[in-house]
């Protein structure tokens, strides 16, 4: 196992303590609630998607600093893109987690989501950082419960 | 003298562990996760390990040495365990997979028959999920109603309104001896007399106490006393349900297989009597001689000098981490048994046991199979370092210095 603050960086130490895009939206297009039982971690996750553009997103809910910080960057990455860049990224960013797309080498949109490459080394904690990405496939695709477990 | 006044050889003890002295991420493992599951020393690792090298076949089988060899073997261990609780009879001893068995084979067979619509079940409000799971299954078959007893911000439960919620409409009360999360040792005894005083029969969940104290169910005067042997240092896989004779005779069997039958025809069948009534099936032979070996290997140490060293780890822990500004322990109950849970500051256990993890130390972060214990005291989880005879007070210290760093990365 790598050095854990690897992964506990300042900048997910900083996301987890001020999460962006933190609360409820009135009004959705697309909703899930993601589980992780294991840990504990609960999100839910509103989404506004309009003219193929993920217009707005916000999420509450309650976990560790993992599942917190990578709700919040998640929720600053895909705000305002299209829909389509948004699926391609829920895609490399589990590629990542699995260790298939290495963001050093291999062509990727993901940018500083790259922070979370880490966590591959920490199996127990995938799931804390996958969770919203699973949430947001759920919401899009029309689930609205989503366990990581 | 008792042997409590001498200490025990923790080095010496140590040496049985062969995890405990090969590196872990490069460090020394420090286990403080003993909750979850006690390791397991060499001499159970070996008497099961002989056993199935040299001594394995089916019991209460056939006709050759081997078996009955194998059948002797099986009920030594048996009666080890009668000892080891202080039961009355051997047939009172009822192997199961653990203590979620125990509970389930009770409710499914004595809550089954016992529990009509309308009746109640009564819990305490610190209970693990295997000891609530069972009896909503059944409360929702027969709906019966689950009422609760109540404890305080302190971890300890309030027995003042006991009479009030022991109705005539209770049909049991189930309690846990020692809670996992709050460490509470449970004032069972007094718990059970007034239970009884209501005509009410108790069910134990020893898994937290049958490792830590000195348990009797004669004198607990307890129906029903449960625990699993991966706890007190034996394999996984091995449980035990103990149970007073009258109830365990009125009780219909639970599962129908091989070995629970007296005659079978096609019209009737006849079953055997205490205990292999509910044992169908090969049962876990190795596992039940392991969990033998490990009462003789806690016994030769010393289960009042277990305590006394037990006792004196929680209390040094305690007192550590009490320094810590921004810890608080939860479950602060005057009797408690070696286990400490905690928050700190607003840091996640999962954070704090991937930092501690990666220290050598183990530590359980989460609910602990207790979410209406998190619930109660408004909180998503709790980190918990549990203490066993191996430990010593420098991992203590180590956890300490764990914390602290912890605290320096979500500075």
């Amino acid at each position: 196992m790598s050095d854990p603050r690897e992964l506990y960086q300042q900048v997910i130490i900083e996301h987890n303590k001020k999460p962006r895009n933190y609360g409820d939206l009135e009004c959705c297009t697309h909703h899930a609630h993601g589980l992780n039982p294991l840990c504990g971690d609960d999100i839910v996750l509103k989404v506004v998607v309009a003219d193929g553009i993920v217009q707005d997103i916000r999420f509450t809910g309650q976990g560790c600093a993992i599942s917190k910080a990578s709700s919040s960057l998640m929720t600053v990455n895909v705000k305002g893109k299209p829909l389509a860049e948004a699926e391609l990224m829920v895609e490399q960013f589990r590629e990542m987690i699995r260790g298939t797309l290495d963001t050093a080498v291999d062509p990727n949109i993901l940018g500083r989501l790259s922070l979370f490459q880490s966590v591959k080394n920490l199996p127990s904690r995938v799931k804390c950082a996958v969770l919203p990405w699973a949430t947001l496939a759920s919401a899009l695709h029309g689930d609205e419960i989503v366990s990581t477990e | 003298m008792t042997t409590a006044t001498l200490p025990l050889d923790v080095a010496r003890i140590r040496q049985d562990f062969p995890a405990l002295t090969t590196p872990f991420h490069g460090k020394p493992l420090i286990y403080l996760d003993s909750a979850v599951s006690a390791l397991t020393p060499r001499p159970v690792v070996d008497r099961v390990s002989h056993y199935q090298s040299f001594e394995h076949t089916n019991v209460h089988r056939g006709v050759s040495t081997l078996s009955q060899e194998a059948t002797d073997r099986f009920e030594e261990a048996r009666e080890k365990v009668r000892a080891f609780i202080n039961a009355p009879s051997a047939a009172q001893i009822i192997w199961t997979r653990g203590t979620t068995e125990s509970v389930n084979l009770v409710a499914q067979t004595f809550g089954r028959a016992q529990v009509k619509t309308g009746d109640e079940i009564l819990l305490s409000a610190m209970e693990h999920h295997s000891n609530i799971v069972p009896w909503q299954l059944l409360a929702e078959e027969k709906g019966a109603k689950i009422r609760v007893i109540p404890m305080n911000d302190a971890g300890e439960l309030i027995l003042d309104d006991l009479e009030s919620l022991l109705t005539e409409r209770t049909r049991i009360l189930c309690v846990t001896h020692v809670s996992n999360v709050l460490g509470t040792i449970n004032p069972v005894k007094e718990i059970i007399r007034r239970a009884h005083a209501k005509g009410v029969p108790v069910l134990v969940d020893g898994a937290q106490g049958a490792p830590h104290l000195a348990v009797d169910v004669a004198d607990l005067d307890a129906d029903f006393y449960v625990f699993s042997g991966h706890k007190m240092s034996g394999p996984t896989g091995i449980g035990v349900l103990y149970g007073r004779r009258e109830l365990l005779e009125a009780m219909p069997p639970w599962q129908g297989g091989g070995s629970m039958i007296l005659s079978v025809t096609w019209e009737k069948t006849t079953f055997c009597g205490l205990p292999t009534k509910f044992e169908a099936g090969t049962p876990a032979i190795a596992q039940a001689i392991g969990l033998g070996a490990a009462i003789d290997y806690l016994q030769g140490i010393g289960l009042d000098r277990i305590g006394a060293h037990e006792h004196d780890l929680l209390a040094y822990a305690t007192e550590r981490c009490a320094t810590i500004p921004g810890l608080r322990i939860i479950g602060q109950a005057k009797a408690k048994a070696s286990v400490l849970s905690f928050v700190l500051d607003d840091i996640h256990p999962h954070d704090i046991g991937s930092i501690l993890d990666h220290e050598g130390i183990v530590v359980r972060a989460g609910h602990h199979c207790a979410q209406p214990v998190m619930e109660r005291f408004r909180i998503p989880a709790t980190t918990r370092a549990s203490f066993s005879y191996f430990n010593t007070r420098e991992e203590i210290d180590a956890l300490v210095s764990g914390i602290l760093k912890v605290q320096e990365i979500f500075k």
